[in-house]
């Protein structure tokens, strides 16, 4: 098991260096960049100077290395001296931002709270409500509750976030005016009366993320308990007179879980992209919004950095899948 | 020694399928709603003859026809600019459809030759499906958003503010959305590679292509229709998503998506301009994936005729 964590995270080294040059390149080479946007008017030795203060006027090659050593090496120093009080990284450049002129992974840093508390709480909300869901309308398949069930994942997946959230807003904060429209940032959990105030901005983009989260996750859990009940071990744990609760709960659940938690582990990354669609519609100042200001900008250092990170997560998660498959279930172990 | 028997008359196999698809109640359903919406942006257009994008040109008039409740002049109400809202879902729907069709065609026709070609070709597989995995690691929305960004500009300018920005998205979508279909091909082809009629193909000497073209294709038909189908939806959703986010189509020429993203901004007073918009691409959504759902049944020889 270990040699295969090692081998896979060795594998993963390669693929990251990979995406990070396409998302570079892509980037870079585009016919849209900003170095094509200085409006023809300025004068070419003031358009140089704009260029060169932007550091993009150095080879592809060259640049490509420097934001490869500045996110590997520089910024994991200024973290190791934040968090230590060193100084490993005093006098070294990190990767700045165009529009703000401040390092971009502050600016991220500041961003993520907001991305977590929201996008987090409704992946934990949306696992909590599928996994009964799926286990019961497996265990009792084709029944009115199945029907329903199945029926409502089907809605919640098929209609788009950014649609549920205009009709929760519309209901909810236009028309009822319980939740407000708009998520506020700025407010701190102090007491009693703010935390409900968090709780009510936070109800409208947890419920949303939350249904499109638990309709994917309840059909693997019906499905894979529906594989697990019709095999025969559960035949041979009821023959030998062992109490339902315990055959369904204990013998079929924990096999039927295996699959499904590699398939929650895989989605949390994807959820941080569904999240910049829920984000923009209910106005929470997240990673996303960052992101979507950012591509607005055309701010490329922070593009590139915020569209790397994502990439991380999905690799990472890939890879935390797949060794929790081998830990779980001994009969697909690697080696 | 004649067999008198009455022999049943041979049925084909899609006739076949029919038959099962036709016991998927929430499929017929879903069809008929898909083929409905389909009839409503195509037909539709003909029989409501006012143009989506006609601004009345004197000023007065125009102020006086804006944001207009339904009325039988215009069924769905009147725009912040006085366009016929009825006929905007039509023009919005033909290129929300247009889009999720064209979309997956590249993406269908990506994802069956990189299927087959690793399926089939041994030394093709392995260098293959590493870059299938690259594309899953990539992180496709935020990618789709700075590919928009960026050559948007410049295709429009070369190709039209329409026709550059449909290329650009359908392209966009194709080329990020093949990899589930390679995958699910070229499993297909690994299997049918070793069967019988394989093996007796090869012995009579039969060149690679039409093996591929003659044998292998016709038998992973199956799965490739039902990853189409939900790979319709999959576009439409993906394109409304990025017009939503003010990256899709330019703002006077009208998608769903468009539609629904010009319509927030008049939440408080006309929720209608965000809920019809919305209630389509739902439909063509849920229509599409029970669609595929009920295929996947129809096609599968161990559920048919049962």
């Amino acid at each position: 098991m270990l040699t295969f964590t090692i081998r896979r995270l060795l594998l993963a080294i390669p693929t990251l260096l990979f995406i990070s040059l396409v998302i570079f390149l892509l980037v870079d080479f585009a016919p849209g960049s900003p170095m094509s946007q200085i409006p023809l008017t300025v004068p070419p030795e003031v358009r140089l100077r704009i260029i060169e203060a932007m550091g993009a006027n150095e080879p592809i090659l060259v640049r490509y290395l420097l934001w490869l050593k500045q996110f590997f090496y520089v910024e994991p120093l200024v973290l190791i001296d934040s968090l230590f009080g060193t100084s490993h990284a005093e006098g070294m450049q990190r990767i700045v931002s165009w529009q703000s002129r401040s390092p971009v992974m502050d600016i991220i840093l500041e961003r993520m709270p907001q991305t977590l508390t929201v996008v987090g709480s409704a992946y934990v909300i949306g696992v909590i409500i599928a996994l009964p869901i799926g286990i019961y309308s497996a265990y009792r398949q084709y029944s009115w509750f199945d029907q329903v069930g199945t029926f409502i994942s089907m809605i919640g997946f098929s209609v788009p976030t950014f649609f549920t959230g205009v009709v929760l807003i519309l209901v909810f904060s236009v028309n009822l005016g319980w939740f407000p429209s708009i998520y506020d940032t700025s407010l701190r959990v102090t007491s009693w009366e703010t935390f409900l105030l968090q709780a009510k901005q936070m109800a409208m983009p947890v419920a949303v993320l939350a249904l499109y989260n638990a309709s994917q996750i309840s059909r693997y859990m019906r499905s894979s308990m529906l594989d697990n009940l019709g095999q025969d071990y559960v035949r041979t744990a009821r023959a030998k007179g062992m109490a339902e609760r315990i055959v369904v709960l204990k013998h079929v659940l924990r096999n039927s879980l295996i699959p499904v938690v590699t398939v929650i582990a895989l989605g949390i990354p994807t959820i941080f992209g569904g999240a910049i669609i829920t984000e923009q519609v209910f106005k929470v100042n997240g990673l996303g919004a960052l992101l979507i200001n950012a591509i607005q900008g055309s701010d490329l250092p922070m593009v590139q950095t915020l569209t790397f990170i994502f990439a991380v997560l999905i690799v990472l998660f890939n890879l935390i899948a797949d060794v929790l498959y081998g830990m779980l279930d001994p009969r697909i172990r690697y080696d | 020694m004649t067999d008198t028997s009455v022999v049943e008359k041979p049925r084909s196999q899609w006739a076949d399928v029919w038959a099962q698809f036709k016991t998927h109640k929430g499929a017929v359903a879903a069809l008929t709603v898909f083929v409905l919406l389909i009839l409503f942006v195509t037909v539709g257009p003909l029989i409501w003859t006012k143009d989506p994008t006609y601004i009345n040109p004197n000023a007065a008039e125009m102020i006086r026809t804006r944001n207009k409740p339904p009325s039988w002049q215009f069924p769905l109400g009147t725009d912040q600019l006085g366009r016929d809202m009825l006929a905007r879902m039509m023009k919005g729907g033909q290129v929300s459809i247009a889009v999720g069709l064209v979309a997956m065609v590249i993406s269908i026709l990506l994802g069956t030759l990189i299927g087959v070609l690793a399926g089939y070709f041994k030394r093709l597989d392995g260098p293959l499906m590493r870059l299938t995995d690259l594309f899953l690691a990539l992180p496709l929305l935020p990618l789709l958003l700075v590919m928009v960004m960026l050559f948007r500009d410049p295709l429009a300018r070369a190709l039209g503010p329409e026709g550059g920005t449909f290329l650009l998205i359908v392209f966009a979508i194709g080329v990020t959305s093949w990899m589930q279909a390679a995958r699910i091909v070229r499993g297909d082809v690994l299997a049918l590679k070793e069967r019988e009629f394989v093996l007796a193909a090869r012995s009579i000497g039969t060149p690679s292509r039409r093996m591929i073209l003659r044998h292998i294709l016709p038998n992973v038909v199956s799965p490739i229709m039902v990853s189409a189908t939900l790979g319709i939806a999959s576009a439409i959703i993906t394109e409304s998503a990025l017009s939503f986010l003010g990256l899709g189509f330019p703002p006077d020429f009208p998608t769903w998506g468009r539609l629904l993203f010009d319509g927030v901004d008049y939440i408080q007073q006309y929720p209608e301009r965000v809920i019809w918009p919305g209630i389509a691409i739902s439909l063509t959504v849920l229509s599409v994936n029970y669609i595929g759902d009920g295929l996947r049944d129809a096609l599968d020889p161990r559920i048919r005729g049962r």
